[in-house]
């Protein structure tokens, strides 16, 4: 469920959708079950719950045309849990994902590897003998290059959260 | 006061107006049969099969409008209202049901039969619920009953644990919310103004307008409305399988069922129609055929109550989401009359060209079966109807007169739903006449229902089209499988009459046509007692007109024999007649009555 190698800037057809939906046991069940049974191919799904305790926001992005997007927020709505849906595609906003990555760190290799994470303002927040876990956020494309020029020294682990994403100024979800 | 969690239901039950409930018992449902015990106000019909509680509700449901509500026990009782539910599903049905689960302890331990009915039931329900605490109860069930009838209906499932039902808490009944608000859940049912408007000016302007009306008309109870617009614009209404009974079938606007058995004047109108006025249908691929040859040149008004079906498979000029009654109510406001057209005498034209039509020949046919019980009972009765070839050709012959007068599984195509849907029909309708159109296939997929109308003495007539064949499986196999009849026979069936005798209800067999009427009209007579009506017909015939799947209307195909049987309408009028077979007649009666008394 992650991007993988696909950069935002390529994902013409992918978009990204927000889902405010009570926060109830088996709403993330009903929601990937709607997904896998009409055929919506999901690229990343985050789910937190919000300012508001009762409330959970899923982000979602789905790869699809216009008639597919449509289609999967009206599907969407139709769940009873489901209080909005909004299309991220359509407004200014900020788009940001985090990912973990633990990358071979051989002492001739330390500073480069450093160098690289302060490039990317990406923070190391654990160092081993020979690992370090690398913190870094960012839209998806930032997270693609960095993963890109840490792979020579050998990426042992990574884990991404999948977008999350905001609209500006004062408009809310 | 205090009361257990069963009795809360029960009396919520009670304060959402049921009165029937159709269910099987179990471990897990103990404390609920208890209450159940001394509940006075509803109507417990204690079935063979949980399926068959399933279909009954369903057919409850359709003949009413009202919630129809099933109950099972745990694990394998919950599997058993699947198919049910799935039925009610696909075909937007009010339905709640009540399923028992383990004791809340061990849920997702595998306990003796656990079921995750609430994880199996998810896609096929419109909203499905798992209570773990009795104080949730009353919230649960009116929300349910609230989310079945509203908007566009459908089955809502309850999972509660035998802890739940059998703990005892402090609850007023009082404060049964009468009017449920659930945040997330507002169905828009007003019709955008400005849309509305826009319909109204596109009717006006169209040359070749026609009415497509789905089983939504029906849901919404709109065939005054329906009717009028029909009337007022002369405007010929072509109706889906859900969709009959949106419009009387008797009115010359009426030009039947659309589709791939539907009328070749129907789907000729559709085909070459410039305004496409899509009520409460979803351009079902059963509809459509090809969607890309659908209505070609046609501009669509699509109203529906579901904002998911408007562009779900054509696009629409005019969407307006609404409840289709106020919907049209609104529309009839702006809309002018129109004169009848030249497209309707072409319409019509296509009618006397490729008319619905079947020989006299002295073979039993569906077509002539369907004719003889509308007859019979002055086209003033409840059809419900199984799955194949027999509910193709009843969809086609039974001049539907009311709303809720025909009960057919659409989207599902559910064999075995024919029967007990009749019977919860009949539970429903005791004063109307319910006549099952079944085929000795689907018949046998719920037959042990019959013991369930029999010891509720309910007079349902089942009609057992029986022609020794999965006759539609074996019409695609004869005409597009090279007549390689693969596990299509049922040549070995069993005796049904004696079948029916030995669940308590009267059978009779018949084997010509003219034993039909005598025949259905001794079963209107029989009063307490179910009937099973066995009648052998001929197992080489295929269901005409055919468009296949997937295919549009110029690959529609039509009886070899039209052009012959044409001719012979015009000549002789018919080979054969009933009307002075009263000596059959009164024999039947004579049996039937002979087999009722006690």
């Amino acid at each position: 469920m992650t991007i993988g190698n696909l950069m935002m800037t390529q994902l013409e057809h992918h978009h990204v959708l927000t889902a405010l939906v009570e926060n109830h046991p088996g709403v993330l069940a009903r929601m990937a079950g709607l997904f896998a049974r009409r055929g919506y191919n999901i690229e990343s799904l985050t789910v937190s719950v919000t300012e508001d305790p009762a409330i959970s926001r899923m982000t979602i992005v789905v790869a699809g045309d216009s008639m597919v997007l449509e289609q999967i927020t009206k599907q969407l709505n139709k769940l009873i849990e489901v209080i909005r849906v909004v299309d991220y595609a359509e407004l200014p906003s900020v788009l940001r994902e985090l990912a973990l990555i633990k990358v071979n760190a051989e002492p001739r290799d330390r500073s480069e590897i450093m160098q690289i994470v302060e490039i990317f303002r990406g923070r190391i927040i654990d160092m081993g003998e020979r690992t370090f876990i690398i913190e870094v956020t960012g839209g998806s494309e930032k997270l693609d290059k960095i993963r890109e020029l840490l792979n020579p020294y050998g990426i042992k682990e990574m884990v991404r959260t999948g977008i999350i994403a905001m609209a500006r100024g004062p408009r809310t979800a | 006061m205090k009361m257990s969690g069963a009795h809360v239901v029960l009396e919520c039950l009670r304060q959402e107006g049921v009165k029937h409930i159709f269910g099987f018992p179990g471990g897990v449902l103990l404390p609920f049969y208890d209450a159940l015990y001394d509940c006075q106000d509803i109507e417990h019909i204690l079935v063979r099969h949980e399926q068959g509680a399933a279909h009954m509700a369903d057919g409850y449901a359709r003949a009413t409008g009202k919630v129809g509500v099933c109950l099972a026990t745990s694990g394998p009782g919950a599997t058993n209202l699947v198919t049910g539910i799935t039925n009610a599903y696909m075909d937007s049905i009010p339905m709640v049901a009540i399923t028992g689960q383990v004791r809340t302890a061990v849920i997702g331990k595998d306990a003796f039969q656990e079921a995750d009915i609430t994880g199996i039931t998810m896609p096929i329900t419109k909203h499905n619920y798992l209570v773990k605490n009795p104080e949730d109860l009353a919230r649960v069930i009116s929300e349910a009953f609230h989310i079945a009838r509203t908007g566009r209906p459908g089955p809502v499932l309850i999972d509660i644990p035998f802890d739940v039902n059998k703990q005892v808490i402090e609850w007023d009944p009082s404060t049964y919310p009468k009017k449920v608000d659930i945040p997330s859940y507002r169905p828009n049912i007003r019709g955008h103004e400005m849309q509305i408007r826009k319909a109204a000016q596109v009717i006006a302007e169209a040359e070749r307008p026609v009415l497509y009306v789905g089983g939504g008309a029906i849901s919404a109870n709109a065939q005054k409305e329906v009717t009028e617009l029909a009337e007022r614009c002369n405007i010929l209404v072509t109706t889906t399988l859900l969709g009959k009974g949106a419009i009387d079938e008797t009115n010359r606007l009426s030009i039947g069922m659309l589709g791939m058995h539907g009328t070749a004047y129907a789907n000729h109108a559709v085909n070459n129609c410039d305004l496409l006025i899509a009520v409460g249908a979803r351009f079902d691929d059963r509809v459509t055929g090809k969607v890309d040859k659908f209505a070609p040149d046609a501009k669509v008004i699509h109203i529906d109550i579901d904002p998911a079906e408007i562009g779900k498979v054509r696009f629409a000029d005019v969407p307006i989401v609404g409840d289709v009654k106020l919907v049209l109510k609104e529309l009839l406001k702006h809309v002018q009359p129109r004169p009848w057209s030249e497209w309707n005498d072409q319409i019509m034209e296509w009618k006397k060209l490729f008319p619905l039509i079947y020989p006299k020949d002295g073979k039993l046919y569906v077509e002539y079966i369907i004719d003889q019980v509308g007859e019979a009972t002055n086209w003033n009765l409840i059809m419900a109807t199984d799955v194949g070839q027999h509910q193709m050709w009843a969809a086609q012959y039974f001049k539907c007169r009311k709303p809720h007068h025909w009960i057919s599984s659409g989207g599902l195509g559910t064999m075995g739903f024919g029967l007990p849907a009749a019977i919860g029909a009949k539970v429903a309708c005791p004063d109307s006449t319910v006549v099952c159109i079944s085929g000795d296939g689907s018949f046998q997929m719920c037959t042990q229902e019959l013991m369930t109308a029999s010891v509720y003495e309910l007079p349902v007539i089942t009609v057992i089209c029986n022609n020794h064949s999965l006759g539609m499986v074996r019409q695609w196999q004869d005409l597009f499988y090279k007549q390689r009849f693969s596990q299509t026979s049922l040549e070995a069936s069993p005796d049904f009459v004696k079948l029916a005798e030995a669940y308590g209800c009267v059978g009779i067999r018949v084997e010509k046509p003219e034993e039909v009427r005598p025949a259905l009209e001794a079963a209107l007579k029989v009063r307490k007692k179910p009937v099973v009506i066995e009648c052998i017909i001929p197992t080489e015939e295929n269901v005409y007109p055919m468009i296949p799947a997937g295919e549009s209307v110029s690959e529609m195909k039509q009886r070899t024999d039209l052009e012959e049987l044409k001719a012979s309408l015009n000549t002789d009028s018919e080979a054969w007649s009933f009307s002075e077979e009263d000596k059959v007649l009164s024999e039947y009666v004579e049996e039937a009555e002979s087999v009722q008394t006690p």
